[in-house]
């Protein structure tokens, strides 16, 4: 009896706890259904693959492969730019590719050189003359290149049956016409390259080999120690400066609990001036916080950081403001620390998962790419990319800054109307 | 009252009203503070001492009624120069030292350089802290503490002081000290408010008390002047029975009496009139067990104008 007691008033506590309610029921259900989307396979949203392709050559063969390539549905192909403000762009070339490739457009271009028409595919070892299709990958994107390789030595045999054929035929041609000791010799060594790649587990990669000759080259991170740290170092450290924001701004509730708010607010100093105050230390503590995170990815995991000091200044102000004014909104929309520790780690722990902190956004559904991008995260995780990942120019960071500063702007001024309930009774 | 309104008058406070949806906590009170004068606030909880200074620190803003500190306005930026607010609650950061927490509060008055070092200074020394200047505030006693609450609410050196209950929670030693701290305050000629439920506490500090009850003033004057008004030259006598509760309160209310704390107390004009209740009461068989004669005080009056004790 006394057992069920205990039961019953903890249940009846559950109940009125609504904070504690969220936790325990909300969160793992939509963390549940987040990771179902990302890496369950739902057919209707199954992410794509953006590759950009270049076709040089434009004969028959080189033509097919690109329509081939078109029509593999897990792949977006771009043969041109977005079209801006309805004017068509040119399309691409192999320079403009790589330079699209770079600034994050597509994490692959497939060009399709010169000449590959004459001799599109090659059944044997490769043939150093023969033009050789070039990939050039973003190596942070370590899925999408693979996925290319393999499927371009598909759609190679799937969208060129009688080049095939016609290859058939000329190694017949060049066999078959009784096997001189010299035949023989080329054709085991044919079949002994064949079963060596077989053996060594060797996929159609780099170095101009399978049945289309593919030659792939990093043209982002080329240069880096650990294509991924950088990346790390900034969606971690987003979600980490998120709690701690919500934390510090916490400080808010705890007092007007204590009546220190209402002293402080007893003065000259009025609310708004509070907040502000607020506001630029619980940036400064971000702020200080990336600047541990990176200069901790600099030593230990040789991160790059001396020579993106700019970038990484406009980043990280940007994003401390964001995340500041994040939290102040949070704790002055919450009545109590209990309930403002409950909320920011739903929306926190939410909007790290689909904005990029936890498992990089191209991992994901379109529509969860795009529903990211009201998220922090992503914003900042990209600007950090910009600088450290694809060494681009602070003028470049202009979205993520404005959007980064937008957020802040909205979420203090929402904020500051909200507290409003502290200013009197 | 006297109706003076010049800027010479520290506090003037009229018709006020706040209320929190249907419930009146501050119903139409109308007060005024002399200068150089400690005004007690006495009620119970509930009665709307603090909605009251909590409006005239602009904390709380009134339905109706206006409030006047020295002339101006209570939300004005004079009237927060003017006025030190020390609350009820421990409104300090329990992580700076007892100095940081004088500094950062004179800071946002204003303060700074040689003044805010100097007001600093004299602060702790009031509160008698000195010693302790660099000790974190969470590591003080409770006693200590609540100086510190009311160092705090006097380190803009304000003409006009608000004491919510600054006694609340601390032992009857700390207590002696605050209120010391308090009587300097007044031999230095400061206009005070103190709200109290200790009827002690207004009596040893204040020169006039205001009875406040569900948001009203109900009684205004000196102690003397309290009492004389609710029980002119008549007495109380306070008896204890022996036996059942509930007869003996029925008796006491019969006779026009009250029960507190199962003690009888009886108002009556002579002496001599308690040789009747005795008798009375050895008729319907109360066996007395003790009996006392004294002066009515703050706490008869509140008890004599409500009908309920005032710690109810």
């Amino acid at each position: 009896m006394m057992i069920f007691a205990i039961v019953r008033s903890a249940m009846v506590s559950l109940k009125r706890d609504r904070a504690a309610l969220a936790l325990s029921f909300i969160l793992p259900v939509v963390f549940f259904s987040i990771f179902a989307t990302i890496f369950g396979g739902r057919h209707d949203s199954t992410p794509k693959v953006n590759v950009i392709v270049v076709d040089e050559d434009h004969s028959r063969a080189s033509e097919r492969l690109v329509a081939g390539l078109k029509q593999e549905a897990s792949l977006v192909v771009k043969t041109r730019p977005e079209t801006v403000k309805g004017v068509e762009q040119p399309e691409y070339t192999g320079a403009t590719a790589e330079i699209a490739v770079r600034e994050g457009a597509a994490p692959v271009a497939v060009i399709v050189p010169h000449g590959f028409g004459e001799s599109p595919i090659a059944l044997g070892p490769s043939d150093s003359n023969r033009p050789t299709i070039q990939l050039l990958e973003d190596s942070s994107d370590m899925v999408a290149p693979q996925m290319i390789t393999g499927l371009l030595q598909k759609v190679a045999m799937t969208s060129m049956p009688d080049l095939m054929a016609e290859q058939g035929s000329r190694y017949f041609d060049q066999f078959a016409g009784g096997l001189t000791r010299e035949q023989r010799e080329r054709l085991d060594q044919g079949i002994r390259y064949l079963r060596e790649r077989q053996d060594s587990g060797a996929t159609s990669g780099s170095g101009g080999t399978g049945i289309v000759a593919v030659t792939a080259r990093a043209v982002v991170g080329e240069n880096k120690h650990n294509p991924m740290i950088s990346f790390y170092a900034a969606a971690i450290g987003v979600m980490f400066l998120l709690f701690t924001a919500s934390g510090a701004a916490g400080a808010l509730l705890d007092e007007a609990e204590s009546g220190t708010l209402d002293r402080v607010l007893s003065s000259r100093v009025t609310m708004t001036s509070l907040m502000l105050g607020k506001l630029i230390y619980n940036s400064f503590l971000a702020f200080t916080q990336l600047v541990v995170m990176f200069l901790w990815g600099w030593a230990v995991f040789k991160l790059d950081f001396w020579s993106h000091i700019p970038g990484f200044i406009v980043m990280g102000v940007c994003t401390a403001l964001a995340v500041a004014a994040f939290g102040m909104l949070l704790a002055s929309v919450c009545k109590t620390r209990a309930q403002l520790g409950a909320l920011s780690t739903l929306i926190i722990l939410i909007m790290s998962s689909i904005g990029g902190s936890m498992f990089p956004r191209f991992l994901m559904p379109e529509a969860m790419q795009k529903a990211g991008l009201l998220t922090i995260n992503a914003w900042a995780i990209d600007g950090f990319t910009k600088i450290f990942w694809r060494d681009q120019p602070v003028s470049e960071l202009w979205p993520q800054v404005l959007v980064l500063l937008g957020i802040a702007v909205v979420l203090f001024a929402v904020a500051r109307r909200v507290a409003r309930r502290w200013e009197f009774a | 009252m006297p109706a003076i309104s010049t800027s010479s008058t520290p506090l003037r406070v009229e018709a006020l009203v706040k209320r929190f949806g249907q419930v009146a906590a501050v119903d139409g009170i109308t007060l005024e503070l002399r200068s150089g004068e400690c005004l007690g606030l006495l009620g119970p909880n509930g009665a709307g001492k603090s909605t009251l200074i909590r409006s005239i620190v602009g904390r709380v803003i009134p339905d109706a009624g206006t409030i006047s500190v020295f002339g101006s306005r209570a939300d004005s930026m004079a009237a927060r120069n003017a006025l030190g607010w020390i609350p009820q609650e421990l409104a300090l950061y329990p992580r700076l030292t007892c100095r940081e927490n004088l500094e950062s509060f004179g800071r946002y008055h204003g303060l700074g350089g040689a003044a805010l070092k100097q007001a600093v200074a004299h602060c702790l020394g009031w509160a008698t802290l000195t010693d302790r200047a660099g000790e974190l505030v969470k590591n003080l006693s409770g006693g200590m503490k609540r100086r510190l609450n009311m160092a705090a609410g006097m380190i803009h050196q304000p003409k006009l002081v608000l004491m919510d209950e600054p006694t609340v929670g601390v032992d009857p030693q700390s207590r002696n000290h605050i209120f010391e701290m308090i009587e300097k305050l007044r031999d230095e000629g400061m206009s005070i408010i103190y709200t109290t439920h200790y009827m002690e506490e207004a009596e040893r500090l204040c020169d006039r008390v205001a009875i406040a009850d569900h948001g009203r003033v109900i009684a205004i004057g000196t102690n003397a002047e309290l009492v004389q008004n609710a029980f002119g030259s008549r007495s109380q006598v306070v008896a204890r029975f022996a036996g059942a509760d509930e007869r003996v309160a029925a008796w006491v209310a019969a006779r026009g009496g009250h029960t507190v704390n199962g003690s009888a107390e009886f108002t009556i004009e002579h002496p001599s009139e308690i040789a009747a209740l005795l008798e009375e009461a050895t008729k319907a068989g109360f066996e007395l067990l003790d009996l006392a004669l004294r002066k009515p005080n703050l706490e008869s009056v509140f008890l004599h104008l409500t009908g309920r004790e005032l710690r109810d």
